[in-house]
């Protein structure tokens, strides 16, 4: 059976970082998995995890009186699924649910922080790239807000 | 492969034959000449100027098969004045064409190689023939994918050919909207998501690109960071088209006029100027 840093070192998110810093972070992580329609998460609630999605597609949704719960993004293979975690209060502003059959791997958020309080070249190291992310995400949300495709008037 | 025109600038007339509602504010019409019984070639790219007698012309990108090549297939947004009274216009009614205008997406350069096709909105209109055409000759492509993005669910075009053609391993088809309600089971983000992920061959790729131009800027970028150089990527330009033969200047863009010269670029020709606040 294949390690879980041996794994994770194949995804992007955890492309070029050093074999160390993976076995620390494998530490922290599961595999799961979710049926299509399973809640992942609800807003509000604690934000202990996040997901590295492996394969399927989850929407983030947040809940709009009377339009029900809005998908505001889809989240896919080789995505990071929740960033709330490594903030105060560790809570989630939205919402997630499988669209599909979805495999992820879950990492323990208290497990990683302390783990990157007690070595801050690891903490460096995930927080360059979970802020890559938030700005990809930042952008694309701008680029959404921009409505390109709506009528001109 | 433009047809040769004995006046370009006097319409023909030719009768709708068919109308089509894509989406609540854009259809299709198939159009067959009133008077001569051939239709002229296009490529996938080109355009006609449509009329709509006593209210004006628009150009308008060719959206149907080029194979077909019996009747031309156009795909409206009534968005303006005389896209407005064309959506009004009714089976058997005529309209005035001239064309087909201007060049095409590079189909024939990109034998044996993938190809990723990028559309965003009505873009996909003018993208659709090069599908058709590439669908015909499968065999002689590598991969072939189709990411496009729209709106909201509501806007996407052509939506019985989109499932078909995502149902049909021979092409990958990844569809998002911007916007969507609870019940929509596909993406949500835009476009350019799905660039980085793609499978394709970076080295041995052609791009081809059609939008809003800042969807085609964000696109570019992403592309660029997968190693596409400049002229591996085609885009369509849209600028004011009015005599569509070079004569007006109206769709001047810096050197080149957009009716003549394009409306298809490699972006290393126009890479100069594209996205410039001043042009």
């Amino acid at each position: 059976m294949r390690r879980l840093d041996s794994i994770l070192a194949e995804q992007a998110f955890f492309k070029g970082m050093d074999p160390r810093s993976l076995e620390i972070i494998a530490g922290c992580a599961s595999n799961v998995r979710f049926a299509a329609g399973d809640w992942i998460f609800h807003e509000g609630e604690d934000a202990s995890q996040f997901y590295l999605i492996r394969h399927g597609k989850v929407a983030l949704k947040a809940l709009v009186p009377g339009r029900g719960e809005v998908p505001v993004q889809t989240i896919e293979e080789g995505d990071v699924l929740g960033w709330s975690w490594l903030f105060p209060p560790y809570r989630w502003h939205f919402s997630a649910r499988a669209l599909e059959l979805t495999r992820a791997t879950a990492f323990d958020g208290a497990c990683l922080r302390m783990k990157a309080e007690a070595d801050h070249d690891l903490g460096y190291e995930l927080l360059k790239r979970f802020s890559q992310t938030i700005i990809e995400r930042l952008q694309a949300t701008r680029l959404q807000m921009l409505d390109v495709y709506g009528v001109r008037v | 492969m433009s047809a040769v025109l004995s006046d370009p600038m006097a319409p023909d007339p030719w009768r709708i034959e068919r109308i089509h509602r894509e989406t609540p504010d854009t259809f299709t019409m198939e159009l067959k000449p009133v008077a001569e019984s051939t239709v002229p070639s296009f490529a996938p790219g080109q355009f006609n100027m449509l009329y709509v007698f006593g209210v004006g012309e628009v150009p308008i990108s060719i959206s149907g098969d080029p194979l077909a090549g019996k009747s031309l297939v156009h795909t409206v947004r009534a968005v303006g004045t005389v896209t407005k009274v064309m959506c009004a216009l009714k089976r058997r009614d005529v309209l005035g064409v001239r064309g087909p205008f201007g060049n095409h997406w590079p189909v024939q350069e990109a034998v044996g190689r993938d190809v990723v096709i990028v559309a965003g909105g009505l873009g996909l209109a003018p993208l659709r023939p090069v599908l058709y055409q590439i669908l015909a000759r499968r065999e002689q492509y590598g991969r072939v994918l189709l990411l496009y993005g729209a709106r909201t669910p509501a806007d996407l075009l052509y939506q019985r050919e989109l499932e078909n053609w995502g149902a049909c391993s021979d092409i990958e088809v990844q569809v998002t909207v911007d916007h969507a309600s609870d019940g929509w089971r596909g993406s949500v983000g835009v476009v350019t998501r799905f660039i980085p992920a793609a499978k394709f061959d970076p080295l041995d790729t052609i791009a081809l690109v059609c939008g809003p131009e800042v969807m085609m800027r964000f696109t570019l970028l992403e592309l660029q960071k997968r190693g596409l150089a400049a002229e591996q990527v085609f885009l369509s330009l849209e600028r004011n088209m009015k005599c569509a033969i070079g004569f007006c200047g109206h769709c001047q863009y810096v050197p080149v006029f957009v009716c003549k010269d394009g409306p298809v670029f490699s972006f290393d020709r126009v890479q100069g100027w594209f996205g410039k606040r001043e042009i």
